[in-house]
């Protein structure tokens, strides 16, 4: 669009040519963004997997080899999906029907800013408060043995479900936001317009809602279970680290700066990525066959 | 599910009432509906058509007042076991199914066999023109088309009452009148009333049996499109009507019918009174199309503007008082031409009290 | 009939009971987390009883002193404002190139973009550390800094792109008629209008980075810890120092991050914090 307001030399340039293409001026102003994520995160991602196949001793794959006949690594990965997915699968199923009610909230602002301080306090202080919380002495044991549920405190930190609890503080409200900006997206005159034509709530959510929702929910479940799989700080510090939760981070992590075999720590970094990867993509695909356009009752 | 049938006589409308908050959207509106009869809601926008579309639908509840049908009350009733069939203003068709599937859409919630299904669609969207486009989505259509299956959508669970909220509105100016009469031609050929929401008078007027005027959450006048178009009952519905000129005026005598004359500005305007009148303050209400420049007219004016609109010039002219008259002229006028306006006094209302 | 709707309404009215007890439950446990923490930042003494023996504020200046936190801050501040400034000096203009233009590559590029937000931090945290540590920027400010750069950057991009997408091109195209060349576009008419949008993805970068612990935990070292990263530290090692001076040190972070939170607040929606926002969801007039 620039270059047509130029006056036009004779020959044609190789300027012209690019342009034809669509690459001007403007479209340059994007190299260096991506300069700096080839050289931050491209870079190092190949280094890491060349490095993953250069092990201190052993022949190419001696990592990989490791890491799958080591019990005590490769089961890393059946704890860490035996976190990340039942936490990721609990928080879509609860932001669904909140979402849907506060949908129809006029003001959803209160609601929404509280559930967003637990995802910008991080994982960290959320662990940190939950040993407090969940604690022996913690509020929730004395409230517990107050209403007489219990007749000792409870162990809810230091072992699979303070993992859990955590995932679902810090997770939950991402999912519910998320999924609450895909139900916010849907023209409400589509409920109405089922409702008149004689579908009943649970036939509406089912015929209407789900359908133009699930794509969004996809996505949804894509960046929930990244952050869920990921879980690093409180497998650590409310988790049994050395037993239930010991997730894959935390070998990759002590491979990397206990044992440090940064060959090894490379190695379960990319098993890590791929396994991660591979579950993206297949619920990607999966959402191939769902639709996909606008969730908007059509105008001319 | 039991939907109400289409054999009915009435649908009755009694002091329906509809608050939000403290703010009053419907005041009461009572009004029957015959089987087969074309209703139009009338009224600016605000004046709560809308409102008593979807209290009807059951998309809002009421805060008073009952709805029935013939001698079943139906107020309580959700909208899916009413089984009215609605058109939304933007549609709303689903996006994610073919537009077979859309229009199939009530039927498969009453849990129709496939077959039925297929052959009532088949038969909808012949109805409204549009075989052959049964399995497009609806974001691949024109909006003309989606109008269509809008529409195709709503008669095929063959409701008692079809109801269209603006339907016409996001269409253009060609197509507009195109899916008006396709409108009025579906409505016969089904025989189930239909009411209709707008804010454009002549699509009220050439589409209804009868119009509903509404205005600030209350029925203003009710009657056919020829008594609305030459009989308003209040000045308010003869200025929504297209009466532009409102003038004040004064009456000497008490009148009731036949024929009087009020004084306008120094000038006397013979006119038709409207209702019993008092003496004192009245107000003149005349339609652009019935001001014209006669010699035995009453109001002088120096003609200000002129348009030419085809069939004839259309103008604006100030009287010494300083009002303005819309006025209709056969042959050309010019800007700054003093002339006398005048009307024939059967098209001059006169209503009492000052506008 | 009558009956149906009133057995319906029943159960509908439990549902929605249900809802909002999921919801009431789940705020008075965040409020117990988070007031748990409180609590015991001021407590002398807390064991075995619903609230502290008494108060006192001195774990904070025991804290202020045995973490070193005023260095700390520093260093926070210094590298939070390097990645907010950064990512937005490169990202604007990136987001602006992939929303106004369409050329070979940019889906490729645009994958590019998104890759660093699904690859789990410590993917890339590791080998990223590696090459940093290699080039002799492992362990320091600078090291941090880009690190944080790597989900940042983009973040900005993918907050800015609606924002820009909004803006009729119509409006450039006047102005390069009237004689803007390129910079001038940039400075007197797109950066005016995308003051807010620009703003919005910058406030959230910034409380990000500054909760951002995993990148920063891997490439930091013992004179370029942030807040998040001194805290994990603190937690991990709590048998060491008292709970409680633990406790008021994530208050101070607790304070930090919600101060950005709310500020940030006030330009953008809750929603956008978790991700790409689309421009207006389902207006209709």
């Amino acid at each position: 669009m620039t270059d047509a307001a130029l006056p036009r030399p004779a020959v044609v340039s190789l300027r012209q040519r690019l342009a034809r293409r669509g690459i001007d001026a403007t479209t340059l102003l994007v190299l260096p963004a991506v300069l700096t994520i080839l050289a931050l995160f491209v870079y190092p991602f190949i280094e890491g997997l060349v490095l993953s196949f250069l092990p201190r001793k052993g022949g190419t794959w001696a990592n990989y080899a490791k890491f799958f006949s080591d019990p005590f690594l490769w089961q890393t990965i059946p704890t860490t999906l035996a976190i990340s997915v039942p936490a990721t699968f609990a928080n879509i199923l609860l932001s669904i029907p909140v979402a849907l009610r506060v949908r129809k909230m006029r003001r959803q602002r209160f609601l929404t800013t509280i559930l967003v301080i637990p995802i910008t306090l991080g994982t960290v202080l959320v662990a940190e408060g939950l040993l407090n919380y969940l604690g022996p002495q913690g509020w929730l044991n004395r409230m517990l043995l107050g209403i007489g549920l219990v007749d000792h405190p409870v162990r809810l930190v230091h072992n699979y479900w303070g993992v859990f609890w955590s995932l679902v503080i810090a997770g939950f409200p991402f999912t519910f936001l998320l999924t609450l900006s895909y139900v916010s997206g849907i023209d409400p005159n589509l409920e109405k317009a089922a409702a008149t034509l004689g579908a009943g709530p649970r036939a509406r959510f089912r015929t209407i809602l789900l359908p133009l929702m699930a794509s969004g929910l996809t996505i949804t479940f894509c960046l929930s279970f990244v952050q869920a799989f990921a879980v690093f700080p409180s497998a650590v510090l409310v988790g049994a680290p050395a037993g239930s939760t010991r997730v894959i981070s935390i070998a990759a992590f002590q491979a990397a700066y206990e044992t440090y075999d940064d060959s090894m720590a490379s190695a379960i970094a990319m098993i890590m990525a791929a396994i991660q990867l591979a579950i993206v993509v297949l619920v990607l695909m999966g959402r191939g066959f769902l639709y996909r356009g606008p969730a908007a009752g059509g105008k001319g | 599910m039991a939907t109400l049938s289409k054999d009915f006589r009435e649908l009755r409308l009694d002091h329906v009432q509809r608050d939000f908050g403290n703010f009053n959207a419907l005041k009461g509106i009572t009004l029957n509906i015959a089987r087969g009869e074309f209703v139009a809601l009338l009224g600016p926008s605000g004046c709560g058509k809308s409102t008593a579309l979807n209290c009807i639908a059951g998309l809002l509840p009421l805060t008073g007042g009952t709805i029935s049908l013939d001698d079943t009350r139906i107020d309580t009733l959700s909208p899916e076991q009413r089984g009215f069939g609605m058109v939304f203003q933007n549609y709303a068709l689903f996006p994610h199914m073919t537009v077979a599937k859309n229009v199939g859409f009530g039927l498969a919630m009453r849990g129709e066999p496939k077959a039925k299904i297929a052959a009532k669609v088949a038969e909808a969207l012949r109805l409204v023109r549009l075989d052959g486009q049964a399995e497009k989505l609806p974001g691949q259509l024109s909006g003309g088309q989606q109008q269509r299956v809008a529409i195709a959508r709503a008669i095929t669970i063959e409701p008692p009452l079809v109801m269209m909220d603006e339907p016409l509105s996001n269409l253009d100016a060609k197509l507009r009148l195109e899916m008006r009469a396709e409108i009025r031609r579906i409505h016969s050929l089904l025989g189930s009333a239909t009411i209709y929401v707008t804010h454009d008078q002549d699509e009220a007027l050439s589409l209804a049996d009868r119009i509903v005027v509404m205005r600030l959450g209350e029925v203003r006048q009710v009657g056919t499109p020829e008594e609305l178009y030459a009989r308003p009952q209040t000045p308010d519905v003869a200025e929504f009507m297209g009466y532009r000129n409102m003038l004040p005026g004064r009456l000497a005598a008490p009148a009731a019918g036949g024929r009087v004359a009020a004084e306008v500005g120094g000038a006397s305007c013979a006119g038709t009174p409207v209702g019993a009148l008092v003496p004192g303050a009245v107000t003149l209400a005349i339609r652009p199309d019935d001001l014209s420049p006669r010699d035995d007219g009453p109001f002088a004016a120096k003609v200000e503007q002129v348009e030419y609109r085809g069939r004839a010039f259309f103008g604006i002219a100030t009287t010494e008082g300083g009002a303005e008259l819309h006025f209709r002229s056969a042959d050309r006028v010019t800007p700054g031409t003093a002339l006398r306006l005048g009307a024939d006094p059967d098209r001059v209302l006169i209503y009492g009290g000052a506008s | 009939m009558k009956t149906t709707t009133n057995e319906r309404s029943v159960l509908d009215k439990i549902w929605i009971y249900a809802v909002w007890t999921f919801v009431a439950f789940f705020v008075l446990n965040l409020v117990g987390v988070v007031g748990a923490v409180a609590v015991n930042s001021f407590a002398t003494r807390w064991l075995g009883t619903w609230m502290p023996n008494g108060y006192t504020f001195h774990w904070y200046l025991d804290a202020w002193r045995e973490f070193q936190l005023g260095k700390i801050l520093k260093v926070t501040f210094e590298v939070v404002g390097a990645v907010v400034l950064i990512s937005g000096l490169l990202g604007v203009p990136a987001a602006y190139a992939l929303s106004r233009r369409e050329f070979p590559g940019k889906r490729a590029v645009m994958l590019l973009f998104l890759l660093p937000l699904l690859v789990p931090p410590m993917t890339i945290g590791i080998p990223l550390a590696t090459v940093l540590y290699r080039f002799g920027v492992g362990g320091t400010i600078w090291g941090v800094i880009l690190a944080n750069l790597v989900p940042s950057l983009p973040f900005v991009i993918l907050i800015t792109m609606p924002f820009i997408d909004q803006i009729d091109q119509r409006v450039e195209q006047a102005a390069k008629v009237f004689g803007a060349n390129t910079l001038k576009l940039f400075t007197h008419v797109l950066v005016p209008l995308l003051t807010p949008g620009i703003l919005a993805a910058l406030l959230l970068v910034l409380v990000r980075t500054i909760a951002m612990f995993e990148l920063t935990f891997l490439t930091s070292g013992p004179t370029s810890q942030t807040l998040v990263v001194a805290l994990y530290y603190a937690v991990d090692a709590a048998g060491v120092r008292a709970g409680q001076s633990v406790d008021a040190m994530a208050m101070i972070y607790m304070i930090t991050t919600l101060v950005w939170l709310l500020i940030a607040l006030r330009f953008v929606n809750p929603t956008q914090i978790v991700g790409r926002q689309p421009a207006s969801a389902g207006s209709d007039a």
